[in-house]
């Protein structure tokens, strides 16, 4: 932690344009990753984490506008960087990979092209050499015969195949960050395993950190040194990732715990959580949790509750806490 | 023993390729499912899981008869319903019905929930118009909603609700046989946990089997009792929950069971990891199809074809080393119970969800 950050994410705020007015997606959210590392973002659908991941890479589509905070890189901030000046960091020094390589990749160029016209882009190479770093690029990635795989088009690859392209095009420009969203929940389990295990290879190797975004809670344990768990466009538990396994305070993580099926356990029944998550535009007045927390009172429905340490490093925004001393 | 709900017997699935639009040339064959055999008895719950492409939707489509079987069997109640002409499959779709995985694309946008309801029953000619919506009313508190929700459209609804009315529909005409395809993957943790918890209740209440087909094995391990692994088209295993979940004797239930992550950070998964993709099921290899993924294969296994056989009573392999393949310890598989601190707060809201309820 002693570390300086790579990227700090300063209490930033993200909102779109509805007929409703002005609605928040991402509301307030701080977070940092040292060189290195892994940061775990994790969430359901709508609770603003690919909005997140957007808004660092000033990417947030219209009607959608950062509203305020800063996104601190290497310690500039990139909110205030000219449209230029940010292309370059933009898959340079900060690489993406997204869900679904099927459709971030051009169907009608081969593999090896798109590689290289993004090595030209961001580095003073020759078309010829651009080729050279696309095979290198390719072969890093686990990827067999890739002299020959430079010359075929995504159709032609397998969906772990593609995945890989994409993770390769991101490494050819030798990021100093991975922002991978949802990058392994379209590959069945056992590709999945194999990219995790590629990602993980590839970051002890380059010393890039990577922010990891997804649903999946044995994702995130596997892979991340730092967990956010985000609901309703904030963060609601931040720590250490044995901190926030070993010492969930939240309700919510600890429903989403209570949610997914053990595959040690054979109880008969799920601790689901009830209800659904709130539309940013009808969010409840208090904490965002409340209409769905076994522990919520009068207070929780009122006041918004702060992050607040709960732990070394570990901080949980609930009044509750911690719920175990709450009488049943 | 008395015979079982469904029985399914060497039934295959070929799908032609051609080339050509005037004269079309048939180029090669997707054997999509090749010699499926398998078992459901009343009030149980079967698994097919496997990877993409492994051909356990194209089953549940073929035990739907929305595909018409290349070979096989499919024994229903005694009866083969595998040849029945379409014309006569009226009473049979009455009695086996679909949950699909993406309640957006399986309900029509244009019909209120009602009619989307009533509709099933209509076309059984079930009741009349009065007994009908009382009918409405009665699933849409079975599936936890409310009355009200008959007057809505689909849009209206969110993910999880949506999949409450498809499972409401399917009920709608009395079914003895629930072919859920992926019915949670397309859902939040949070909102799948419900629907899990609902199909469970449901088949307690009404005595339903399901053959249930999944990708997601933990989910499979909470909702199954008996669980069949598929690669390229065949099942490769099959066992009671217990036995396959503790000791797996297929090497592809193993590499699948152990490339699961597991929600704890203390826990790295096993690093022997399943190298390769999935063989193209036009071309699948000879012998074992497993064979070139698998760390064991011997030359046996890449001639010969490996034929279910029990070992265990109950427990069927298909694997010609299955005796000597010792079984590895499986990180995802042995037990991890949560800490100390989550164990207690889990309590806590368990107690607090009980109170709530009662």
């Amino acid at each position: 932690m002693s570390e300086a950050p790579l990227l700090d994410i300063r209490d930033i705020r993200t909102v779109f344009r509805t007929s409703a007015g002005e609605v928040p997606a991402v509301d307030g959210v701080s977070l940092s990753v040292a060189p290195g590392r892994t940061l775990g973002i994790v969430g359901e659908s709508g609770c603003g984490k690919s909005v997140l991941s957007l808004s660092v890479m000033r990417l947030v589509p219209r009607p959608g506008r950062i509203a305020s905070g800063q996104v601190l890189f290497q310690g500039r901030d990139l909110l205030a960087l000219p449209e230029g000046e940010m292309r370059s960091v933009r898959g340079g020094a900060i690489g993406m990979i997204f869900q679904e390589p099927m459709t971030s990749l051009n169907p009608v160029h081969p593999v090896g092209w798109q590689i290289e016209e993004a090595v030209l882009a961001h580095r003073d190479v020759s078309r010829a050499d651009a080729r050279g770093i696309a095979i290198e690029a390719l072969r890093r990635v686990r990827i067999p015969a890739p002299e020959r795989r430079v010359e075929e088009y995504p159709h032609q690859l397998s969906g772990g195949m593609r995945q890989r392209v994409m993770i390769a095009m991101a490494l050819a420009c030798q990021p100093k960050l991975l922002i991978a969203d949802e990058p392994t929940t379209a590959l069945d389990v056992t590709i999945q395993a194999q990219i995790l295990d590629l990602l993980r290879a590839l970051q002890a190797e380059t010393g890039m950190a990577i922010v990891l975004i997804t649903h999946d809670l044995g994702v995130v344990a596997e892979m991340a040194d730092e967990v956010a768990v985000m609901y309703a466009g904030k963060v609601v538990e931040r720590g250490p990732a044995a901190a926030v396994f070993g010492d969930a305070q939240h309700p919510y993580t600890l429903g989403l715990f209570g949610s997914i099926p053990r595959l040690d356990d054979e109880s008969d029944r799920l601790l689901a959580i009830e209800g659904t998550v709130p539309p940013p535009f009808n969010l409840p007045a208090g904490c965002r949790f409340n209409p769905r927390c076994a522990f919520a009172d009068a207070r929780c429905r009122e006041t918004l509750p702060p992050l607040a340490p709960v732990g070394p490093n570990h901080i949980a925004a609930c009044l509750r806490a911690p719920v175990e001393a709450i009488a049943a | 023993m008395t015979e079982p709900l469904l029985s399914v017997r060497d039934l295959t699935k070929h799908f032609p390729v051609e080339r050509g639009v005037v004269f079309t040339k048939r180029v090669g064959t997707v054997r999509a499912v090749d010699g499926v055999s398998f078992d459901l008895a009343e009030g149980e719950t079967l698994s097919l899981v496997g990877e993409s492409g492994c051909g356990k939707s194209t089953t549940a489509r073929l035990v739907l008869r929305l595909l018409d079987p290349t070979s096989g069997t499919i024994r229903f109640a005694g009866e083969d319903i595998a040849k029945r002409a379409p014309s006569t499959l009226k009473p049979i779709r009455r009695q086996i019905q679909p949950v699909f995985q993406d309640p957006y694309a399986s309900l029509n946008p244009r019909m209120t929930v009602g009619r989307i309801l009533e509709e099933p029953m209509e076309v059984h000619e079930i009741g009349d118009a009065t007994s009908r919506r009382a009918r409405v009313h009665e699933l849409l508190r079975l599936v936890g909603l409310a009355p009200y929700h008959a007057e809505r459209f689909p849009h209206e609804f969110s993910g999880g609700q949506r999949q409450r009315v498809g499972i409401a529909r399917a009920l709608a005409v009395s079914p003895k046989l629930m072919v859920l395809d992926e019915p949670v993957s397309a859902l939040d943790v949070s909102i799948q946990a419900q629907v899990v918890n609902l199909l469970k209740d449901l088949q307690q209440r009404l005595g339903l089997s399901y053959l249930f087909i999944a990708h997601d094995l933990a989910v499979v391990r909470h909702v199954s009792d008996r669980i069949a692994v598929m690669y390229l088209g065949e099942i490769v295993e099959t066992a009671g929950k217990r036995d396959l979940y503790r000791a797996p004797r297929h090497p592809y239930s193993q590499a699948l069971l152990g490339a699961i992550p597991v929600p704890d950070p203390a826990r790295k998964r096993s690093q022997a990891i399943l190298a390769g993709d999935v063989p193209s099921p036009m071309n699948p290899p000879p012998g074992c199809r497993f064979h070139t993924r698998c760390p064991h294969a011997a030359a046996r296994c890449r001639e010969e074809r490996p034929e279910l056989r029990e070992l265990a009573p109950g427990h069927r392999v298909a694997c010609h080393l299955a005796e000597s393949i010792p079984t590895p310890l499986i990180p995802s598989l042995a037990p991890h119970p949560p800490s100390a601190a989550v164990a207690k707060r889990l309590a806590a809201y368990a107690a607090r969800r009980a109170q709530a309820a009662a």
